[in-house]
């Protein structure tokens, strides 16, 4: 294998990877800021069990995210140069805005709320919580706007002198129409991963406490499923209807992509929705599929005839537009992660629905079934992210960023063009299995902890008033130490 | 403002993200690298991690934003230094994987074995990037052979070990060393304490040689008339620092360590300008070749001028509230689950 194919790994399995954790940060900070909430102003102890308890979570996730995400800034001059010479004057700016507006603001305040439960007023460690949560979602906005201009450059101008895409405005850069699809569709998908979190594992623990006899247990852990399904239910509407706005909008901006999506050879009227497809789907186009009548062309543009570009037809266009070349993606990775994505979102509409039937007017579940369905739904919306992005990425290529269709054609690139010159194949072909082994190892070691903390439940926290507020009691240990 | 001005701006900026890092994850690579030292039984050792506890991470994004301003202002700078400096770089990478996972996660489960891994993973994640840091910044003011970059980051590497090289890496290691040992001094109580001013002291002749050895080298070979400044201060700042660490004073110590670690910065970035990547047997890469254009410094040196400010006052706020001083009372039971889980709950 080339370096260039080496590091398209190297680049695959580290961003999914650090992505398996980011949603549930995205996701999760906020809901412990509001479970924090609820008992700063209830003062009712079992919204603080489950503070501590979802915290305790959240931040075992929170350091792999971290440690991870350093991989990511370097990777782009490490493995990718010329990418990061032809795009540092855009691609550069919202990578440093994220750290020095979102990192810090996580960081620092996430440090204050571990650390600071008895040196911090209750309303002033609860203000640390929710600048914690703004500056994780921050991170994320960010983040997609730098994505979103690999997939429709726009805030800039090619110099043909430097050959090299320059910025003209930052503020077109963040205000990118893609971004204002992705980012939405990024935090509500973060949104179904918590809410399920939540969901299950609180509804896992409903059904044991109430079958074990434990009725305050059940009923707090009651009250933690009740709040994971409405963050799903919202987010699940949510994320269906941005997922929407944004295919509309990749069907204009990457009729490739799209098109790759489904696996739709031939330009077609009415083309369907495909379910699955039989046979090899290699790039050749001959398989038999079992589709949706109208339903794609639908999906695309509002119209159940609307006609929709094929594969072949786009692979002609760009080779006439950008020189000869294979502009096709993989269609069966972008065929199938597309629909994995779909799927596996799936599987938490399933719990939500069925914990809200079996929660209605106050009841509290305690079927086994409904225990084990909470438990198998959790790495659900995991899996749909990392194929979504999986997805994206993939059906990108064969570009890193790719033409703007109403843009000046020029700012564009082939990932093929972006990799290091001079970084040779035994370096790459090193780093890929440190990364991989380091990676494996502390996968492992992550989630034998968060469930081992799950399987733990909620702690017990000492009786009000000896925990909360500031002392000075020279002493006393620490609320908490490492 | 003139595109010149934004770059001069822009080389000074990043410098100045330079001495945040250096400075704060300074102390903190100190810490790290003192944890056998220091800690005899598990519980100094916690008390010696907590000092940095709530701050580490923090501290970090010092790096991250460095690279990230570096990315945006001087791309060609970025990508040439990352890709080169690619091995390097990895293991710096796995050493502060290892290090941020290990204060996480060490207090996490109740067992010797455990812990004692964790603390492996944290000396090595401080003492890993200490040196090699050192020998980053010794090769950059050095400057990088074209046909080294050219055969690639191994070649690179092994070229990397020059004499002066190596004395910026052990300069690094024992100003940190020292940084963090004078740092435990002021955040702990009574023995520890004590012992940390005591190692300090012990430490503080030997790094104010090997620091001054590397100041003066660096003048002579690739200083500028006006670095003398910043060797001849950072001279003073050292002699203060033998005189007060051997006095047992640990505050005018640290304070005269951290301005030590801001004049190194200084005296390398002094040295490099107007380069930012010499290329020995071509064109030196410089804040003019390597840079953004004027959109992009402009809007960039706004976003710094709102957003530094506010970060530096909430980071100080930050150590406000955790100034008090920790000890052995202070470190409550272990909070971690038992090694096996417990079948009955």
């Amino acid at each position: 294998m080339s370096a260039l194919d080496l590091s398209r790994w190297q680049f695959g399995i580290t961003t999914v990877y650090h992505f398996i954790f980011v949603p549930l940060t995205i996701g999760l900070a906020p809901l412990v800021a509001g479970l924090q909430t609820a008992w700063v102003r209830t003062g009712d102890e079992r919204w603080l069990r489950l503070t501590k308890f979802f915290g305790k979570l959240f931040l075992i996730n929170f350091a792999m995210g971290v440690v991870t995400g350093i991989v990511q800034e370097f990777q782009f001059g490490m493995n990718w140069s010329e990418y990061s010479r032809f795009v540092g004057d855009v691609f550069g700016a919202p990578l440093a805005l994220e750290a020095l507006i979102a990192f810090f603001l996580e960081s620092t305040f996430l440090g204050l709320w571990i650390f600071g439960w008895d040196r911090l007023s209750p309303r002033v460690h609860l203000a640390t919580i929710w600048l914690a949560a703004v500056g994780v979602v921050t991170s994320a906005y960010f983040i997609i706007a730098a994505n979103s201009f690999m997939q429709h450059p726009v805030g800039v101008v090619f110099n043909p002198v430097t050959k090299r895409a320059e910025l003209t405005s930052l503020l077109d850069v963040l205000t990118n129409s893609t971004t204002l699809a992705a980012f939405p569709h990024t935090v509500t998908a973060s949104f179904v991963v918590s809410g399920t979190f939540v969901a299950g594992i609180a509804g896992w623990w409903t059904v044991r406490s109430a079958k074990a006899g434990r009725e305050d247990d059940a009923s707090m852990y009651r009250s933690a499923l009740r709040l994971g399904l409405a963050v799903l239910v919202v987010s699940g509407a949510g994320v269906a209807y941005t997922g929407d706005v944004q295919s509309k909008l990749m069907f204009a901006q990457q009729p490739m992509k799209m098109a790759a999506a489904e696996a739709l050879c031939d330009t077609e009227k009415g083309a369907g929705f495909s379910l699955v497809a039989v046979g090899d789907l290699g790039n050749a186009c001959d398989v038999r599929q079992i589709t949706v009548p109208g339903l794609t062309s639908f999906l695309a543009t509002g119209d159940f005839a609307g006609e929709l570009k094929g594969v072949k037809d786009l692979q002609k266009e760009y080779s006439r537009l950008y020189g000869p070349g294979d502009y096709v993606p993989l269609l069966p990775a972008t065929y199938w992660n597309f629909r994995m994505m779909i799927g596996f979102g799936a599987f938490s509409a399933a719990l939500a629905l069925a914990g809200l039937w079996l929660t209605r007017k106050g009841a509290i579940p305690s079927s086994d079934r409904f225990a084990q369905l909470a438990l198998l739904a959790l790495p659900m919306p995991f899996l749909a992210n990392a194929t979504g992005w999986i997805f994206t990425e993939m059906g990108r290529q064969p570009w890193i960023v790719a033409p703007n269709p109403t843009g000046d054609p020029r700012n564009r690139f082939l990932t093929a063009e972006a990799v290091s010159p001079y970084v040779d194949t035994p370096t790459v072909a090193l780093s890929l299995v440190v990364f991989t082994v380091l990676y494996g190892t502390l996968a492992v070691v992550w989630f034998q902890l968060m469930r081992r903390y799950a399987a733990a439940g909620a702690p017990v926290v000492p009786a009000a008033g000896s925990s909360s507020g500031p002392s000075d009691d020279e002493d006393s240990p620490l609320s908490f130490a490492y | 403002m003139d595109i010149h001005t934004l770059r001069i701006i822009w080389f000074v900026l990043i410098a100045t993200l330079w001495v945040g890092y250096l400075v704060l994850e300074g102390f903190d690579f100190g810490v790290g690298m003192l944890l056998p030292v220091l800690g005899r039984t598990d519980t100094e050792r916690r008390v010696v991690i907590n000092t940095i506890g709530p701050v580490w991470d923090g501290n970090e994004v010092w790096l991250i934003t460095a690279g990230g301003a570096t990315f945006a202002a001087f791309p060609l700078w970025y990508s040439t230094l990352f890709s080169a400096f690619y091995l390097p770089l990895l293991l710096i990478l796995v050493a502060l994987i290892l290090r941020g996972v290990a204060f996480e996660y060490r207090g996490k489960v109740d067992d010797d074995r455990w812990r004692r891994r964790w603390d492996t993973a944290i000396i090595f994640g401080s003492a890993v990037p200490a040196l090699v840091w050192g020998i980053a910044f010794g090769n950059m003011v050095h400057g990088l052979r074209v046909e080294h970059y050219r055969a690639g980051p191994f070649s690179v590497l092994l070229h990397a070990f020059t004499p002066y090289a190596l004395l910026t890496g052990l300069t690094t290691v024992t100003l940190f060393l020292l940084h963090g040992a004078l740092f435990l001094g002021l955040k702990t109580r009574d023995d520890l304490r004590e012992r940390a001013v005591r190692i300090a002291g012990k430490l503080s002749i030997p790094t104010a040689a090997v620091a001054g050895a590397w100041a003066v080298w660096t003048q002579l070979s690739y200083g500028k008339t006006w670095t003398w400044v910043p060797v001849l201060a950072a001279a003073a700042c050292l002699a203060g620092v033998v005189l007060a660490a051997r006095a047992g004073r640990e505050a005018p110590g640290f304070a005269l360590t951290s301005l030590t670690t801001v004049l190194a910065v200084v005296i390398i970035f002094g040295s490099l300008y107007p380069n930012v990547l010499p290329l020995l047997g071509g064109e030196s890469l410089t804040i003019d070749n390597a840079s953004s254009t004027r959109t992009t410094l402009t809007v960039m040196t706004w976003v710094a001028v709102v957003m530094t400010p506010v970060v530096v006052a909430y980071t100080t706020w930050t150590y406000w509230v955790f100034r008090r001083r920790l000890g052995l009372g202070d470190i409550p039971v272990p909070i971690g689950r038992p090694h096996r889980p417990d079948p009955a709950s």
